[in-house]
């Protein structure tokens, strides 16, 4: 994925971003199962206040983009983005400033939590960095307003290769991308040309295309069907929730936003502002959004044991938190886990 | 303004378009039941697919439909392997006959194995947003696509909605949108809606993101009445809730302007890889029903259209698709006896 120049047993220093909200309480509870299971990483926990930059636009203080340049990858709760305010998001901003262009979302059934669609696991990965969200429209004449999405090769290149490089390197047989070159002949064309090319580079893992309506209409019937699915970013953002409703929510998902510059793993829920500092906070995306993390640094077996603790207590509905239909606050939650660590020893 | 339909007669001359895939032997179950259930109906047949698409033969597809008023129609092949193709015919037929609205109502049958009970309409821009078709590279390597949404669009898409809503009993309108990322195109979409729902006070507004809203529709598909949406976010939702209620074989869209309207099965495949005898034909016989139902002609609509629902929910005569084991033929035979019953 990355050039992984570390040794898996030295410590790591990791960028932790608690967040907003519910994020400082789901971040602490992700701290806590952390050093329970002996995760050799060192956090360094920054603010992300906005600040006034030299621009005079508001936007992320420099000690974070310092931190991740430095260590390379983080770990991030959600962050609030004040609508209309006049600073961009800084989601945004993460994103662009160390070009991660691949948000990677692995949805599977939990076991103990069953819902209307069984057996899911499929992985939505999608281009983040241009495609519908390039930010470019203009009004043409008053009433007429046209919005571009951008395509290009460069972009769609490296994240058809980066989809079938994480198929591989997890263990996935096939690779779909989503499109809709019927109608969008030229843009999403280059992007399947460039998931085609990629596809004839990695024979060994299966490649098939499909229109996003049909794969829409196929993944609420039996979403069985598909392993990892790669699309440009409008289509990965309706998609990868999609495939998120159909295992349980938001609050249960794991997102990484990997890149040239690093990788940034972050839980996709909002910041819950009617629960925050209520202890009521479910820390499961986060906590599994660490899990991929620890996978992608090469820490399998932490991930494999935290994962295990965190499945194993959803199983159990007294251990649930209240968006789950469960008793428990985060916190017993969080002790629950740490409890099924320790129990299972180093 | 009602727009006149061909009548010679008393009998109404509709455009025919099979398409391609299953669509010819799809048009020709409806045949069967039409001349079963003494339709007056002619069909005046159109060739317009993958192998007669010239601009010619798209021209000629043109001038019936506007002579007639009404067609009904089978999917074309618009592969982007094709060299043939530059625009697909489906859409420039929508853009050319400026059907702005596209209509799904996915009621689900009874007796059919889905995940929810579904009752919801999803009304979709058909003729401009994502599907402009407006594309450049403007370097090697780098293409932009414009997505173009306008005022008098929306606006028409509104009226047809809440009128929609209005003229058919339901009670509540949500648009779907993407107005926080992209604030010009989706934001003018939405803001249209809001504007024109004040002037509808009965039927209640809301809006959703089009991310949230596809999570929602897998997990609490109930929650919605009738869904307005632009053209890209209607095709995932369409696809999303036909899904949901028995798939692809069951519902029938239509297309509508000022003055022409085209009726076909609601998701639009051309399922070209089914065999013969194999696809589902309630999607294009419920096409074929709505097309009465516009053309005025409510007791042979009916007759037919209760003939398809006993067959599948009372006889439970199911093709594959929903997971049956009957022939298309057995359905048609069946919707057949019905008919015939009722003469
Ligand atoms: N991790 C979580 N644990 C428990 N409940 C959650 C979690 N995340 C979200 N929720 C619940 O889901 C609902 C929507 O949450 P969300 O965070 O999106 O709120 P929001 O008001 O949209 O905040 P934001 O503006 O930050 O997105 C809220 O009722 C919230 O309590
Ligand atoms: N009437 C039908 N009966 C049974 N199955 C159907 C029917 N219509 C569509 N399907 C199924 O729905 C799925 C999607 O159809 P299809 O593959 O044709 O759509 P598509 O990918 O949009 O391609 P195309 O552009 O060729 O229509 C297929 O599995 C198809 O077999
Ligand atoms: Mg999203
Ligand atoms: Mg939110």
């Amino acid at each position: 994925v990355l050039s992984k120049c570390y040794s898996s047993t030295a410590t790591r220093t990791v960028t932790l971003i608690p967040g907003d909200g519910i994020g400082p309480e789901i971040s602490a509870s992700v701290q806590k199962i952390f050093a329970a299971a002996q995760v050799p990483i060192e956090w360094e926990i920054v603010d992300v206040t906005p600040v006034k930059g030299p621009d005079g636009q508001m936007g992320i203080p420099q000690a974070l983009i310092d931190s991740v340049h430095k260590n390379k990858i983080g770990l991030k709760g959600p962050l609030m983005t004040p609508i209309g305010k006049g600073h961009r998001s800084l989601n945004l901003t993460i994103r662009k400033e160390f070009e991660l262009y691949a948000n990677v979302r692995p949805c599977r059934s939990l076991e103990g939590y069953p819902t209307m669609y069984k057996n899911v696991d499929v992985v939505t990965i999608r281009e983040n960095t241009e495609g519908e969200y390039s930010g470019i429209e203009h009004i043409i004449v008053p009433g007429v307003v046209q919005s571009i999405k951008l395509i290009t090769r460069k972009a769609s290149k490296r994240v058809a290769e980066f989809a079938f490089k994480y198929a591989r390197e997890n263990g996935r047989s096939m690779v779909t991308a989503v499109h809709k070159a019927n109608i969008m002949r030229m843009s999403d064309g280059l992007f399947l040309q460039m998931c085609r090319e990629a596809a004839e580079k990695n024979p060994d893992i299966k490649f098939e295309e499909k229109y996003l309506d049909t794969v829409c209409l196929k993944m609420v019937q039996d979403p069985t069907q598909f392993d990892v699915l790669v699309m440009p970013n409008l289509y990965g953002d309706i998609l990868s929730d999609l495939c998120a409703g159909l295992v349980g929510g938001l609050g249960l998902t794991a997102s990484g936003n990997i890149g040239e510059g690093g990788a940034v793993f972050e839980s996709v829920h909002g910041t819950a502002p009617d629960i925050a500092g209520l202890d009521l906070a479910n820390p499961t995306a986060l906590l599994l959004s660490g899990v991929m993390m620890l996978r992608y640094m090469e820490l399998y077996d932490h991930a494999a044991k935290i994962e295990k603790a965190c499945f194993d207590t959803i199983k159990e509905p007294e251990c649930r938190t209240g968006d789950l239909g469960g008793p428990a606050k985060c916190s017993e939650f969080t002790n629950a886990i740490c409890k099924k660590i320790e129990a299972a020893g180093h | 303004a009602e727009f006149p339909h061909a009548v010679y007669g008393g009998r109404h001359t509709v455009s025919l378009m099979a398409g391609d895939g299953i669509g010819p032997e799809m048009v020709n179950y409806v045949k069967e039941v039409f001349t079963t259930a003494g339709v007056p109906v002619e069909f005046e047949n159109i060739k317009l697919d993958k192998l007669n698409n010239k601009q010619e033969d798209f021209h000629k597809a043109l001038l019936s439909i506007r002579r007639n008023g009404v067609a009904l129609k089978g999917s074309i092949e618009s592969a982007y392997s094709d060299p043939l193709f530059t625009k697909s015919r489906n859409a420039m037929l929508r853009v050319e006959l400026d059907l702005y609205a596209n209509v799904i109502h996915c009621n689900s049958y009874k007796g059919v194995n889905s995940r929810y009970d579904i009752d919801t309409v999803i009304i979709r821009q058909n003729t401009e947003g994502e599907y402009a078709m407006k594309e450049h590279e403007i370097v090697p390597g780098v293409v932009e696509s414009m997505k173009i949404i306008t005022s008098l669009e929306s606006v028409k898409l509104a009226h047809y909605a809440f009128n929609y809503a209005t003229e058919n009993n339901r009670k509540k309108i949500t648009c779907v949108h993407k107005a926080n990322i992209m604030k010009a195109s989706d934001g003018l979409f939405l803001e249209t809606m809001r504007n024109v729902a004040e002037e509808y006070p009965d039927i209640e507004f809301s809006d959703m993101i089009v991310d949230n809203m596809c999570m929602q529709l897998v997990s609490k598909p109930d929650q919605f009445d009738v869904i307005v949406a632009p053209n890209l976010y209607g095709l995932v939702c369409q696809n999303i809730v036909c899904g949901l209620a028995g798939g692809a074989g069951l519902y029938c869209g239509s297309n509508h302007g000022e003055k022409f309207s085209i009726f076909e099965p609601g998701t639009r495949n051309t399922a070209s890889y089914l065999s013969h005898n194999v696809g589902n034909p309630v999607a294009m016989l419920s096409a074929s029903v709505a097309m009465l139902n516009h053309l005025n002609l409510k007791t042979h609509a009916d007759v037919i259209g209760s003939a398809i629902r006993k067959t599948i929910s009372e006889d439970m005569i199911h093709t594959r698709d929903i997971g049956g084991s009957a022939s298309s033929m057995d359905v048609v035979q069946n919707v057949i006896k019905h008919i015939k019953a009722h003469l």
